[in-house]
């Protein structure tokens, strides 16, 4: 994750609180998506950026996830991730996000 | 009549020293984390200037092997070698890093880069044989090592390496002025000399007189101007200067990774509006990407896998009858209003247009998208780049009910290409397949290619808008009489009437 983004989501964890923020996600390889994930529950894996050694724990979701899937409008997902849902490896990322959460997801 | 792609070109530099001191990933790791494991391994990880000619996609990226040539050999490439690879291609040229820094010295028309003496001895022979501007390509004696180490220490100018030993330095343009620090012109010569290089194996490996060239668009992504005008430009008539075309002029056309897409629209343009005969794009190569995804790559055992700058030209000329049409007529683009879903920007790109055209996704035989090497970006965790293209365009055609489901496979292999470009941006944008295209096409493989350049405007912060064009080539249909025109039997026969009149005249 950019060192940009880092800041972003740390600044507003800080203004609203991390039991009140969830992050989406929409990177398209399991991998790349794993390691956002880490980035904001369990803090940056590269300690390059301000979330370095910070452990935020905060709830996150790919946007190709079922949890996040069923929470909003169905003609707009489809308007919006229907094609992509059909491109990516939508199983590998679920996997890779479930091991992220279970491990480092405090909420 | 629509105008046509007659030529393409495409180079490399081997760059490892570059790799190391000016590739942002390393220079930024050193700021930040300077005892890291990386850079305790970075130098280790650098592949051979023979392993770098030999690299399956680098023999594709200079023509000697085709993309689906390289598609048999299976992925992944790194380790495995192309038999008889050699430095010279049918469509460019691979450099080693020593014949680069001359040319880095050839570029520059201000006396800003100083070479060491030896070195500057050893390498003035390689640049025979290389037509560029002889002036520019007679290097001036070098200078003590000393001197260059203390322009560096004292002044800091920007070093220049060669097999681990410093050779050179690349002085500051100004004593406070970011813009023309030694950092920016460093960058900026280096994007002018692989332009140029590029530019010079165009003419050469296509029998074309730079004399014939009336104009250059040069769509790289860097910028070079002053304090008072940070991009004022003109990359392209300085390399246009340096590769003797005497009789152009040109401008810099910018859009991030879709800029050459978009260049090569605005030459088709130009030229079928009569305005110019004869329109180059090109672009240099930036070292700042210079191993961008090596922490990845030596995090899973691989070799620094970029490790080389890149260039590209292509030229554009009034129809021949031959060579490809670029057709005009069938241009896609992202707009504003487009919306930046990926089914929108791919709609947008692709089946919008042919939609216009009466064409359906099935009828263009190649797509050529962001052909990056998956060498690179897989390990990198940033996946196949083309294949998710292809599959977002199959995608696609499965929402229009173009394709069904289990039609996406095959059309991916059927209307796809692996990617084999080095991932510097613009580089790999929709060009690497201008080369093939005429190949293709011309030799009656292929009708149809669609060239998607697409590119990510974020980066600059002054919009969050996605960007993207693409243009349609196909074969010629051969030179056809303009509807009204006069043929030439038609000229012979009035000619003979009048011939035939004049001699009654002269009997009566």
């Amino acid at each position: 994750m950019d060192l940009e983004n880092q800041r972003r989501v740390l600044d507003l964890t800080n203004e609203y609180g991390a039991e009140n923020v969830v992050v989406v996600l929409g990177a398209a390889e399991g991998e790349a998506a794993g390691l956002a994930a880490e980035t904001v529950t369990a803090g940056d894996p590269t300690f390059a950026g301000p979330l370095a050694g910070v452990q935020l724990g905060l709830r996150v979701y790919h946007c190709c996830e079922p949890e996040f899937k069923n929470e909003v409008d169905a003609d707009v997902y489809d308007e919006q991730i229907g094609m992509m849902e059909m491109v990516l490896d939508v199983d590998d990322i679920i996997e890779e996000m479930t091991a992220i959460r279970s491990e480092f997801t405090k909420f | 009549m629509f105008p046509v792609l007659k030529a393409a070109s495409y180079i490399l530099a081997h760059t490892p020293e570059m790799v190391l001191n000016n590739g942002t990933t390393q220079t930024t790791e050193k700021i930040v984390n300077p005892e890291s494991e990386y850079l305790k391994k970075v130098s280790s990880s650098l592949r051979s200037f023979d392993e770098v000619v030999s690299y399956p996609p680098n023999q594709c990226y200079i023509g000697n092997i085709t993309p689906d040539e390289l598609k048999e050999m299976g992925m992944p490439w790194v380790g495995k070698a192309v038999e008889g690879a050699s430095t010279l291609g049918k469509k460019g040229e691979i450099y080693p890093e020593d014949v680069f820094i001359a040319m880095i010295k050839a570029a520059d028309a201000f006396g800003l880069v100083i070479l060491e003496k030896e070195f500057t001895e050893a390498v003035r022979p390689k640049l025979e044989g290389y037509k560029i501007n002889e002036k520019m390509k007679n290097l001036p004696a070098g200078v003590e090592l000393a001197k260059i180490e203390e322009e560096i220490e004292k002044r800091g100018a920007e070093a220049l390496l060669f097999e681990g030993k410093i050779v050179g330095c690349v002085e500051r343009a100004h004593d406070i002025d970011v813009n023309l620090n030694a950092h920016v012109i460093f960058e900026n010569l280096v994007v002018k000399a692989s332009g140029a290089m590029a530019m010079e194996r165009l003419f050469t490996l296509n029998n074309i007189d730079p004399k014939d060239v009336d104009y250059v668009i040069e769509c790289s992504e860097e910028a070079c101007g002053d304090m008072n005008q940070r991009g004022g430009g003109n990359f392209a008539k300085s390399i246009a200067e340096m590769t003797d075309c005497m009789n152009a002029t040109g401008s810099d056309t910018r859009g991030f990774c879709a800029a050459p897409a978009h260049t090569l629209i605005q030459a088709a343009a130009l030229v079928k509006a009569g305005v110019y005969k004869n329109v180059v794009i090109a672009a240099g190569g930036a070292t700042a990407k210079l191993g961008m995804n090596g922490k990845n790559h030596v995090e899973k055992g691989l070799p620094i896998l970029e490790d080389a700058v890149a260039g590209f030209a292509a030229l554009i000329s009034e129809n021949d009858g031959v060579n490809p049409i670029i057709r005009t007529d069938i241009v896609g683009g992202h707009t504003v209003g487009t919306g930046s879903s990926p089914q929108n920007v791919t709609g947008a790109l692709t089946t919008s247009v042919l939609d216009k055209a009466g064409l359906s996704i099935k009828d263009i035989d190649r797509y050529s998208v962001e052909m990056q090497n998956p060498d690179i970006t897989v390990p990198a965790g940033a996946g196949d780049v083309p294949t998710a293209n292809y599959k977002m365009i199959a995608a696609l055609g499965v929402m229009r009910k173009d394709l069904e489901r289990s039609e996406i496979n095959d059309f991916v292999a059927n209307h796809g290409m692996v990617g084999w470009a080095p991932t510097q941006g613009h580089i790999p944008s929709g060009v690497p397949y201008l080369g093939f295209a005429i190949d293709d096409i011309t030799s009656g493989k292929i009708n149809r290619a669609m060239i998607v350049g697409k590119g990510s405007l974020f980066l600059g912060r002054m919009t969050n808008l996605f960007d993207g064009v693409s243009v349609v080539i196909e074969k010629n249909p051969g030179l056809q009489e303009e509807e009204g025109s006069i043929s030439k039997e038609e000229i012979r026969s009035m000619v003979a009437e009048a011939m035939r009149d004049f001699a009654a005249s002269l009997n009566q």
